[in-house]
């Protein structure tokens, strides 16, 4: 496959960027996304020039770290992390725009790279629960009823890739943050903190300069690992139901 | 937005039932719009309980407009660098409440002057008479226009507006996802096919 890229290219953070435009040949429809980039950053490195910056590591679909707006979409055309797209989703002599995620919360840090730290403090806010230390606890001690149990793991599969921030046209952050609360909150481990969390990550999370939500749901058709919608709803419930208990409305 | 945005919802169900008396001719309507004057006598003085609903309107509709301001700002400044690749996102209504917010601020404007207060009424506006008010009204090619778009962003900004008030009030999970978008959609039907069908019906010569 030949394809045309456009790409945005960035010195640093504080530097203008601009789309570039690369051709890239000999792309096999069986190459991930990244792989594609590869390609392109070899040739780049041949000719002498700066090869384009873009996060990635396990390259397998779990870890959050690969983060391209391309044509548009967070992570592609297809419902998966932008490492698990593959070129046989476009076609010959296609032309590709690709761009980093697009949030002032997650500012741009080189070409297709952005810092979201914004997440990490978020997490640090409430995204845990306080256990004694030790040997693992008997398995049989805390019984989750299965219905809750589903519920806990679904939104545990949340990566923190950022990808419903970067497709929501606020720029929110409502789906991951509820991702991590609904995970805690759900399952009796996290019920010491249950208040406190919700409370705590959505003030961390206005903190940071994630915009409101308004409902588009945008991010939950973006998002490559199906944290659905409703999530929103049940975290609006855990915060109202906390504030509600803290006797502030 | 979603506390405010049901009592202007709650207002418009009661509107459009009252509305819709028109097909009952002068002198039932224009009874109700007096009835609307001395609700709650003898017990309250008259136009006491209208002031009372156009107050708490009057709070809900500023209400309203701050915090779409607020939120607008917010999430303006929450994506300072927009994307070279644009495509259409999300639905029709939801992608226009903001436009349509502010068409439906101006239609109200608009409309208190022409009906309530005859401000900008043509052809005689009489206070008591809201009936062949109406029918003034919608004898003028422009009142039609004006309130067929009005009610077309009324539609649609109720049928995000409703659904988007119970996420935020914590009402929605995936088991009620389809009951509350068929209750929007119904009310946003519903609301839209009762107020337009008073000027189609003096167009078309129903009610005169
Ligand atoms: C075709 C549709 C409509 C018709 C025929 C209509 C008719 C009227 C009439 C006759 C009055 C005056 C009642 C009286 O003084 O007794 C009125 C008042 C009012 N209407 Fe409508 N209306 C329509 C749609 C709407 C919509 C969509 C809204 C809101 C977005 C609205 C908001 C109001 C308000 C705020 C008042 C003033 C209430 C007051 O202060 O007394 N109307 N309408
Ligand atoms: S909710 Fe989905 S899109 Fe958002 S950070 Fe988690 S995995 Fe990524
Ligand atoms: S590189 Fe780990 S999820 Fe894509």
């Amino acid at each position: 496959m030949k394809l045309n890229l456009r790409v945005w290219r960035q010195r640093n953070a504080d530097a203008d960027g601009a789309m570039a435009t690369y051709e890239v040949d000999g792309i096999s429809p069986d190459m991930s996304f990244l792989e594609m980039l590869d390609t392109l950053n070899e040739e780049l490195i041949l000719r002498g020039e700066d090869p384009v910056a873009f996060d990635h590591d396990c390259r397998e679909g779990i870890c959050g770290a690969c983060s391209l707006v391309i044509n548009g979409d967070a992570h592609g055309p297809e419902r998966t992390t932008t490492c698990q797209l593959h070129m046989r989703s476009f076609r010959d002599g296609d032309t590709i725009d690709v761009e980093p995620w697009r949030a002032s919360a997650f500012p741009v840090v080189k070409d297709l790279v952005v810092d979201r730290s914004a997440f990490d403090r978020v997490i640090q806010a409430g995204g845990y629960i306080s256990v004694p230390t030790g040997a693992a606890p008997e398995a049989h001690a805390t019984p989750v009823p299965k219905a809750d149990a589903d519920s806990a793991f679904e939104h545990a599969e949340c990566i923190g890739c950022g990808a419903c921030v970067a497709a929501c046209p606020n720029g929110s952050a409502m789906l991951f943050t509820s991702a991590k609360v609904n995970h805690l909150n759900v399952l009796p481990q996290g019920s010491p903190e249950r208040e406190t969390r919700v409370l705590d990550m959505v003030a961390q999370m206005d903190a940071e300069g994630f915009g409101g939500c308004t409902l588009t749901g945008e991010c939950a058709t973006a998002c490559p690992k199906g944290i659905p919608l409703p999530s929103i709803s049940a975290m609006n419930r855990e915060w109202l139901r906390a504030r509600r208990k803290a006797g502030r409305g | 937005m979603a506390v405010s945005g049901l009592i202007m919802l709650g207002y418009l169900v009661a509107h459009v039932a009252g509305n819709l008396k028109v097909f009952f001719g002068p002198e039932e309507f224009n009874e109700y719009a007096h009835w609307l004057r001395v609700m709650g006598a003898p017990l309250l003085h008259h136009e006491w309980a209208l002031w009372l609903v156009r107050i708490v309107l009057l709070a809900a509709v500023g209400a309203h407009a701050v915090s779409a301001y607020q939120l607008s700002r917010r999430d303006i400044k929450a994506r300072p660098t927009a994307y070279v690749h644009r495509r259409r996102r999300a639905s029709y209504a939801t992608r226009t409440m903001r436009w349509g917010g502010i068409i439906l601020a101006l239609f109200i404007v608009w409309h208190v002057l022409d009906l309530t207060t005859g401000t900008v009424h043509t052809g005689g506006f009489e206070e008591g008479r809201p009936y062949q008010n109406v029918v003034d009204t919608f004898s003028t090619w422009y009142g039609n226009v004006i309130y067929l778009v009005a009610m077309l962003a009324v539609g649609l900004h109720v049928r995000h507006g409703f659904w988007s008030a119970a996420q935020t009030l914590g009402v929605g999970n995936a088991r009620r996802e389809r009951l509350l978008r068929g209750l929007a959609n119904g009310l946003a039907l519903a609301l839209t096919a009762g107020f337009v069908s008073v000027p189609v019906a003096v167009m078309t010569g129903v009610v005169s």
